[in-house]
């Protein structure tokens, strides 16, 4: 690991002003907030970052999760995982937050894990994570090995000729599904980016993950207003029972009204190189009964457009499949 | 850490994206050097280039220590504190081997600094009990016999104390599931869980 400075941030203002000062923003930043650090130091010790200067947010009052006057949530962005998993609203009114939470990495490091820094953790790719290799990702520009290698873990949406990797975030995927909001506070003040615009396509700049500038912080993460009557669910498949990154996953939140589907929003995690929000599913659900027939259609209709890579043909067949399951499970419930 | 000459055992398992090892790619050829890790590289304190002054309260004592910003809590606690009975597997949030309790949660002490602890209660598996006056937990896992070598067992411990303090469902697979972050390379698993579903019965 490199050297660098070490700064308690005291306050917001201070904290942007001097992120303000990294000459760019997100992979290769000098300047880098940490918050429970089990992505940035991860990563540091790897040396994949190499900040010169941390500054430890850890201080800030943004870990409150409150219900403001229009009926949305607010989660302040350093709201620990398990916190919000286990709060009292989330779990009412927002259960898909809360299995997706539950459902990801352990005990230990939920208890550590912030909603801002979950919402910007970085790709599991295995060429990204060792610096001996080349990775457009990490060194722009040195080519995607992960394209003709070991790619059974990474997307099938959303890829590039210059990055295949998945956002492995499960947090992400159930904020699609329930349409949040990032709130962040920049050097020109604040502003509020829609969590499906707040991610980006690798496109030809893979290194450049989501909107964020130098110097802007994630104050909060809001929710809409609870539906009342909908129901959710988060399905999660991987390689082994728990610990483990999703291989495919479905975050779903349904409406019936005379058993027809009235409202449906349907996210997909493990398959895409951002949070991936399937509105082919949507479409085909709509207006339709909540039966196996429509629901393995609609999954035919999210899957059409999948793009797998050499070794992850099969996460075509399972992600239908998950989908169908948690939209067996969703709309099963009382 | 540094292996300039190739990557060592731990730091090819670490780089890994996934937790398991699983999807080890036969296609890629790393060299997996047999070559020892260097444990105890760290200088003497006063050798220490950099060192920052900081302040830890473990188990109940308040420690002023001078350490380079990089040090991990994990590596403070073993090195600076000279408490070893915290253990180092993975070094990267994949084992739970490394896990003590800050303000009475339970945490990977491997991925945070020791900078960013000024202030907290730690407590280590040195604070929870003594050989002769031993945590109601550690002595569960004496009786059910929770550990073959042990390394993973004070990780284990700690976790276990955390759990009992946390939302857990009344059954074995929901202590699983819950103690998944802790990994047991000799699978004392079904010991584990009995050693503590028994101290779960008991509270
Ligand atoms: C072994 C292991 C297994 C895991 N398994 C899973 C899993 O199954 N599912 C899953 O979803 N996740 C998993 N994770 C990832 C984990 O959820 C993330 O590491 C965690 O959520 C990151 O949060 P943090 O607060 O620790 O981030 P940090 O490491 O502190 O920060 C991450 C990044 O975000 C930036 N940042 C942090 N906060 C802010 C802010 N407020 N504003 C602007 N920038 C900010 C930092 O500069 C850094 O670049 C796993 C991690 C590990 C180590
Ligand atoms: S998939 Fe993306 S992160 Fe992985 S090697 Fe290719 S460029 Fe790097
Ligand atoms: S040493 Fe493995 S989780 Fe910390
Ligand atoms: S007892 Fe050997 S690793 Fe668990």
């Amino acid at each position: 690991m490199e050297l660098f400075k070490f700064t308690k941030a005291t306050g917001i203002p201070q904290a942007v002003q001097m992120a303000a000062m990294s000459k760019t923003a997100q992979q290769g930043a000098d300047v880098r907030f940490i918050a429970g650090g089990t992505t940035l130091l991860d990563l540091m010790k790897l040396n994949v970052e190499v900040p010169t200067q941390l500054v430890d947010i850890n201080g800030l009052a943004l870990d409150k999760v409150e219900r403001l006057p229009d009926g949305r949530l607010r989660i302040g962005a350093l709201v620990r995982n398990s916190d919000l998993a286990h709060s009292a609203e989330v779990q009412k009114d927002y259960a898909v937050l809360s299995q997706a939470l539950l459902s990801g990495a352990s005990a230990q490091l939920r208890n550590m894990a912030t909603t801002g820094g979950n919402l910007l953790q970085r790709t599991r790719c295995m060429y990204f994570r060792n610096d001996a290799l080349p990775c457009n990702k990490r060194e722009p520009g040195t080519g995607c090995p992960a394209i003709e290698g070991d790619n059974r873990t990474l997307a099938i949406f959303g890829t590039s000729s210059d990055c295949i990797a998945t956002n492995p975030s499960d947090m992400n995927i159930a904020l699609v599904a329930l349409e949040a909001t990032v709130q962040v506070q920049g050097p020109k003040g604040e502003r509020e980016v829609p969590i499906g615009e707040f991610h980006l396509l690798p496109g030809k700049t893979p290194h450049r993950e989501n909107v964020l500038e130098p110097g802007d912080l994630v104050t909060s993460v809001t929710l809409p207003a609870a539906k009342a009557g909908a129901k959710q669910t988060y399905l999660k498949l991987r390689d082994r029972a728990s610990y483990e990154f999703a291989l495919a996953s479905t975050a779903i939140v349904v409406e019936l009204h005379g058993g027809k589907i009235s409202y449906v929003r349907v996210a997909l995690g493990g398959v895409g190189t951002k949070p991936w929000r399937s509105h082919e599913a949507e479409h085909a659900l709509m207006g339709k009964a909540a039966d196996a027939k429509n629901f393995r259609a609609a999954a035919e209709a999210a899957l059409h457009g999948a793009k797998p890579q050499s070794e992850n043909g099969f996460k075509v067949e399972l992600a239908k499949r998950c989908i169908v399951h948690a939209l067996t499970v969703a709309t099963q419930q009382a | 850490m540094s292996d300039e000459s190739g990557l060592s055992r731990r730091s090819f398992l670490s780089r890994l994206g996934a937790v398991g090892v699983a999807t080890v790619a036969p296609a890629v050829a790393q060299p997996v050097s047999a070559a020892p890790v260097a444990l105890l590289d760290a200088p003497a304190p006063e050798a220490i280039e950099n060192a920052v002054p900081v302040s830890l309260k473990v188990n109940g004592k308040v420690l002023d220590l001078k350490i380079d910003p990089r040090t991990s809590l994990l590596d403070c606690l073993r090195e600076t504190a000279s408490l070893t009975g915290t253990k180092k597997g993975c070094d990267h949030g994949q084992c739970g081997a490394c896990t003590v309790h800050v303000n009475g949660r339970r945490v990977n002490s491997c991925l945070s600094l020791a900078l960013m602890h000024e202030g907290d209660e730690i407590t280590t598996i040195e604070g929870l009990g003594t050989p002769e006056n031993m945590h109601p937990m550690q002595a569960s896992f004496v009786e059910h016999d929770g550990y073959q070598c042990g390394y993973c067992t004070s990780g284990q411990i700690m976790s276990a104390v955390a759990l009992l303090k946390e939302p857990c469902g009344p059954a074995d697979a929901d202590v699983k599931e819950l103690m998944s972050g802790n990994i047991c390379r000799c699978g004392a698993y079904p010991n584990i869980v009995a050693a503590i579903q028994a101290v779960r019965h008991t509270a």
